[in-house]
């Protein structure tokens, strides 16, 4: 079970940041090829990112990149950079259905079959962006075992919407679609980036309501987001208390040879273990809400 | 000849000649009450008896946005003097025009705690035939208590004096706060001129610089920009990666063993330095605990603390923004101005720095020796200034310096610092946004910081990691010539500047 809270955003042609965005420490980092290069650095961009994706620091932490559209004259040759260097996760923006993955996944077999690194090795996590997108969740979602999550996109989602960015209105129905289709496939949901830096609270309200609808997570833009981000998925001590009491009742109840086991009255089985689990990872992870 | 006569005489005591015999003015209404004041800063100067070869000085409150330093220097110029030795507590980026006067031949000597811009680049570059000597804060009171810096005129800038001569830095329009500085040389100079931009009426309370330090008090236009003093090395920070550091450097004083109710603590200046104070609150609320004082440059958070009672006690010797000028200037029960004698000379009968538990230090270097270097650059330029740093470091109980491990391409903890302003035996943890190293002198420290599973490194794998991303970095070139003397705060040489090769 990995744990995806915070998935950091580094445009791929900032050296500086790529030398050592690792201390910042969050769960995911997503090397940009796409929007945040600019069509002058794409090829200094895939080279960086390539180089990086090597590097012994960042061995602990999820390396995800996120390639330009197959469709487009970057995407193909991000793709065996990405896939080569050893990424261990591509990211396609703008799945619009199932066989968009579809032909991603064929890319990503047929390279790794030339015997740069196990087949099979590869994730992929689909970027939903229109409004297709978001009606096609369940398929995307369901279209690959190499899938570990779906990322909705607000910025481009809304456009398509002909509305804009607000208080979340906007996004309702989206959220809630991506998120099923996620939970529907098994696999993890993260919400889209908080554009306005500077605006601490709006940031975690947005959090707070990202992590009550379920999302594994949030796509971040700065790292000063990811430890409030992290602190606001981490427990409380009362939430602690309750997952070990769980995780123990069900240990002596699995020791005895019982099927079901029930705690203060209340039937104890596998979701809430599953659960308890959750929370225990990441009070290990960040520590306890205080 | 009468007794009294004789006997005045055997004793060689005057006998009574008047009341005003030795105090004319005493007999003249205005004259009594007026005789300090001089219309022009000329007319001070004049009557002050400056000569070609003295030593004169200055304070640095102003920082950045200093107007005296460079106007007093115009005028010795202008006037023929030469061969000046030049003691300002510090000189900074607006004091380029100095490079003029000390090519003239009117600055042949400096005195300071540190240089930056082109006058720094110019001197780094042997602009100046005698090397120049860089001192801590408290060194600098120590060298000119022990003889060696002898003040001859002190202009001190004072943003509201009175007509004797009673200023301080917190009444009129320009305010800088503290007058650490200047209160050291009103009370050693052996003649102080008080230059003021607001001539207020007697008395001017409460006074930094007494009546009975003052020679000449003279108004001037201005003294400096109370607006430009945090621009520069006193700036709060939104940079990820120093509040990175920061939050790191919040958890080693939590867990280093001196956080407890009363604990005492300097922040400093410095990007991340300043950030540490933001984080400090909550970590104080949630354990319940007060500091008995915070000390040395204060900043707007540090007052911060103070008025929501987290900080008993501010002892300010250099205010680095409007908000604790205000605050030296509105609360003078909690918010006390000291001299930086008081504050850190380790020569003087106490220093404050020597009460203290913990201090957050920044660093332009650090080897893996711990030794700091916080005045050249890593193309070997003076940019920075010893400042507090020695004598912090040597007094508290606990010195923690922050850094970035790699500054731009260049690593920040490297095997030999350029030069060293503190020594690595004073320095107990460096924090970098890599992981944190704790010197191998305090045991203790590193155990509790590991206790409470905080990143602890040696500090050679934080330089491994260093070279690691950067490579190894080609040794700056320097002449052989010296062009800086680095005083340790008890007037020792520590370690010499070296021209570098153009």
């Amino acid at each position: 079970m990995k744990l995806r809270r915070s998935m950091l955003f580094l445009p791929g042609s900032n050296a500086a940041m790529l030398s050592t965005a690792f201390v910042y420490k969050p769960d995911s980092i997503m090397f940009d090829l796409e929007d945040a290069v600019s069509l002058r650095e794409k090829d200094t961009a895939r080279m960086m990112v390539y180089h990086t994706l090597s590097l012994p620091m960042y061995r602990d932490i999820e390396k995800v990149v996120r390639i330009n559209p197959l469709s487009s004259v970057y995407g193909h040759a991000d793709l065996e950079a990405a896939v080569r260097g050893g990424a261990d996760v591509i990211r396609l923006p703008k799945t619009d259905c199932a066989e968009d993955i579809h032909e991603l996944e064929h890319e990503v077999l047929r390279i790794e079959q030339s015997g740069v690194r196990p087949v099979g090795s590869t994730g992929l996590m689909a970027a939903i962006e229109s409004a297709s997108g978001v009606v096609n969740a369940v398929e995307i979602a369901k279209s690959s075992k190499r899938l570990i999550g779906i990322a909705l996109a607000g910025f481009d989602y809304v456009m398509d919407m002909q509305t804009e960015r607000g208080d979340g209105t906007e996004l309702f129905y989206a959220r809630c679609a991506v998120l099923h289709a996620a939970r529907a496939a098994g696999i993890d949901a993260f919400d889209v980036v908080y554009g306005n830096v500077n605006d601490d609270e709006g940031f975690l309200r947005e959090v707070e309501l990202a992590k009550k609808l379920g999302f594994n997570g949030k796509s971040l833009i700065n790292p000063r987001q990811i430890e409030p981000l992290h602190r606001a998925y981490a427990p409380t001590e009362e939430d602690v208390d309750r997952a070990r009491r769980v995780i123990a009742a069900a240990e002596d109840a699995e020791k005895r040879g019982l099927g079901v086991v029930a705690l203060n009255g209340k039937m104890i089985d596998a979701p809430v273990i599953a659960h308890a689990q959750r929370v225990l990872q990441r009070a290990e992870a960040s520590g306890v809400r205080g | 000849m009468n007794s009294m006569q004789s006997l005045a005489e055997q004793r060689g005591i005057a006998t009574f000649g008047g009341y005003a015999k030795y105090a004319p003015y005493l007999a003249d209404p205005v004259a009594k009450r007026r005789r300090k004041l001089a219309d022009t800063l000329e007319e001070a100067v004049r009557r002050s008896g400056l000569e070609s070869g003295m030593t004169i000085s200055f304070h640095h409150a102003f920082r950045e946005g200093d107007k005296t330093i460079n106007q007093v220097v115009d005028l010795l110029a202008k006037m023929g003097l030469k061969n000046l030795t030049l003691a300002s507590s510090s000189l900074l980026t607006c004091n380029a025009p100095l490079i003029e006067h000390i090519k003239s031949g009117v600055i042949s000597r400096i005195y300071t705690s540190g240089m930056r811009g082109k006058l720094a680049d110019a001197v780094s570059h042997g602009l100046m035939d005698e090397p120049v000597q860089i001192h801590s804060h408290g060194g600098r009171v120590h060298l000119m208590d022990a003889g060696e810096l002898k003040v001859d005129v002190a202009f001190l800038a004072a943003s509201a004096a009175d007509e004797f001569g009673n200023a301080n830095g917190t009444g009129g329009r320009s305010r800088c706060g503290s007058l650490g500085y200047a209160m050291v040389d009103a009370a050693r100079a052996k003649y102080v001129i008080v230059l003021t931009e607001e001539l207020v009426a007697y008395p001017n309370t409460p006074a930094s610089i007494r009546q009975d330090q003052v020679d000449c008090v003279v108004k001037v236009d201005q003294i400096g920009d109370p607006s430009k003093i945090s621009v520069g090395a006193a700036r709060i920070t939104s940079n990820p990666r120093e509040l990175l550091i920061a939050r790191y450097a919040a958890d080693v004083l939590e867990h280093s063993g001196y956080f407890k109710e009363g604990f005492s603590i300097q922040t400093g200046s410095g990007a991340a330095a300043t950030a540490v104070t933001r984080f400090l609150e909550g970590r104080m609320r949630k354990a319940d605990i007060h500091a008995s004082f915070a000390l040395g440059g204060i900043t707007g958070s540090i007052v911060d603390l103070h008025k929501k009672g987290l900080i008993r006690t501010i002892l300010d010797t250099q205010s680095f923004d409007a908000s604790a000028a205000e605050s030296l200037r509105t609360d003078p029960a909690g918010h006390i101005e000291i001299s930086t004698d008081y504050y850190a000379n380790q020569s003087s009968k106490a220093a404050a720095v020597d009460e203290m538990d913990m201090v957050i230090l920044s660093a332009l270097e650090i080897d893996v020796g711990f030794n700091v270097n916080v005045i050249t650059g890593s193309d070997g330029v003076m940019r920075g200034a010893s400042g507090g740093h020695s004598d912090t470091a040597a007094g508290a109980n606990l010195a923690v310096v922050v850094a970035p491990l790699i500054r731009g391409r260049i690593p920040t903890v490297c095997e030999k610092v350029t030069t060293v302003v503190t020594p690595g035996t004073c320095v107990g943890v460096l924090v970098t946004d890599h992981g944190i190293a704790v010197n191998p002198n305090r045991p203790e420290i590193a155990e509790r910081l590991k206790a409470a599973g905080l990143p602890v490194l040696s500090i050679e794998e934080l330089h491994a990691r260093a070279i690691a991303i950067t490579g190894t970095p080609s040794p700056i070139a320097f002449t052989d010539r010296v062009v800086g003397m680095v005083r340790f705060r008890d007037g020792s040489l520590i370690d010499t500047i070296r021209q570098v090769v153009d």
